[in-house]
């Protein structure tokens, strides 16, 4: 069977109706889709990348802690909900393309199908009006 | 593969002289190969199946979903009243109640007379998913699909063909419709190169702009996902209940006039009979 689970179209569909940025990825953080407005803090558009593994998206980013320090990919929402499958929470700073530093939060979910079956996770990148 | 189409109707079954072309029962379809018989869902249509023959102990039905019009035929259906009879039935799990539980919220007091534990017939009742199983000669692999509540479609494998069955479905929902990705389409699995599908077609598409998040298909998504899924045939079903022979012959004439492809399709008809294979 080569489609995904209806629990992860549905969660491409509601992505897709969003203002805020959504990644959704597999079991193994690959990311399978992100949606318009996440296009905008990645870079790329979906239409044109595709989906993309792990090692290659996870590098986009630069996560740093509150005294500007890297942030450990253990430390990430999404990441620890994809070992633990719960829902995390955090604020943290992320260095953008233009080498710009922006405070955002992110809240990541496991996506658990009907059959109780761990299917991948979603995050969701949240403006933050602190500084 | 013997297709025999019993029931084509949506929601709720209708009677009229008006309808008596296409028919008025609701969702109910058999199968039969080497004296073998399913029965797809358990509409008003289930009145009218005749077992292979006498000999015939073993009956299956598999139900998509327990929406009423999936399974007011059951209560009605014979072979659940004599003891010599082993009726096996399978339907999607769901994550709070046994499918006995949900069952017997109709079959029994005061919707039915009879309670489920008191049917004389050899019952088991069977949960499925995401799953792949076998009766008889056949291949079957269901899959939930997009619909309200745990729904789930049906290939059915026999020796020589594929029979895929969607009644109620609707894999268009979202923001851009249907995704031409066969990774991202609800029941691609189910679909993909088959001999004949039967598939919710319940709205015009003007009609579904209306009715969208309803849980069924417009007749141009359908025709569009048996296009790309190199289905051979493809039947609608769960035809609207208000809605005539005149209606559905008219509409058929437009469809066939804007889709001049290779896909041959037509409206479901009770009465009508299909070998495959």
């Amino acid at each position: 069977m080569a489609s995904y689970e209806i629990e992860i179209i549905l969660n491409r569909q509601l992505a897709d109706c969003l203002s805020i940025p959504v990644f959704i990825t597999d079991i193994s953080g690959n990311l399978i889709f992100y949606n318009e407005p996440a296009e905008e803090i990645l870079g790329t558009r979906f239409g044109e990348t595709g989906e993309m593994k792990v090692e290659t998206w996870s590098t986009i980013f630069k996560p740093l802690d509150e005294k500007r320090k890297p942030l450990p990919p253990e430390g990430l929402p999404l990441v620890k909900t994809l070992q633990d499958q719960h829902p995390h929470h955090k604020v943290f700073w992320i260095e953008n393309l233009k080498g710009k530093l922006e405070k955002i939060s992110v809240t990541s979910y496991p996506i658990i199908g009907r059959m109780g079956k761990f299917l991948g996770g979603v995050a969701i990148f949240w403006e933050t009006k602190d500084t | 593969m013997k297709v025999s189409i019993k029931g084509v109707r949506g929601s709720i079954p209708t009677s009229s002289p008006e309808t008596s072309y296409f028919g008025g029962n609701t969702s109910c379809v058999t199968v039969v190969e080497d004296n073998c018989l399913l029965i797809l869902d358990g509409g008003s249509g289930m009145q009218k199946i005749i077992l292979p023959d006498e000999s015939t102990n073993r009956v299956d039905i598999l139900l998509t979903h327990l929406h009423f019009d999936h399974i007011q035929g059951l209560g009605f259906f014979n072979p659940l009243f004599e003891a010599s009879k082993e009726v096996h039935i399978w339907a999607p799990v769901s994550t709070t109640q046994s499918l006995l539980s949900r069952l017997s919220k109709f079959l029994s007091p005061p919707l039915f007379p009879v309670l489920m534990r008191d049917l004389p017939c050899q019952l088991t009742l069977h949960e499925i998913s995401n799953s792949s199983f076998e009766i008889g000669p056949f291949q079957i692999d269901s899959l939930y699909v997009i619909h309200p509540g745990p729904t789930v479609g049906l290939r059915i494998k026999s020796k020589n063909s594929v029979l895929a069955y969607i009644p109620d479905h609707e894999p268009a929902l979202g923001p851009a419709g249907m995704i031409m990705d066969k990774k991202w389409i609800s029941g691609f699995d189910l679909v993909d190169q088959a001999d004949l599908l039967i598939h919710d077609a319940q709205f015009t598409a003007e009609e579904y702009k209306g009715k969208i998040g309803w849980g069924h298909s417009g007749m141009e998504d359908v025709i569009k996902l048996a296009t790309f899924a190199g289905v051979k045939k493809l039947l609608f079903t769960h035809h609207d209940p208000s809605r005539t022979d005149a209606q559905l012959k008219e509409i058929m004439i437009g469809l066939k006039e804007t889709h001049s492809g290779d896909l041959n399709f037509e409206f479901a008809r009770e009465g009508m009979e299909i070998e495959l294979g």
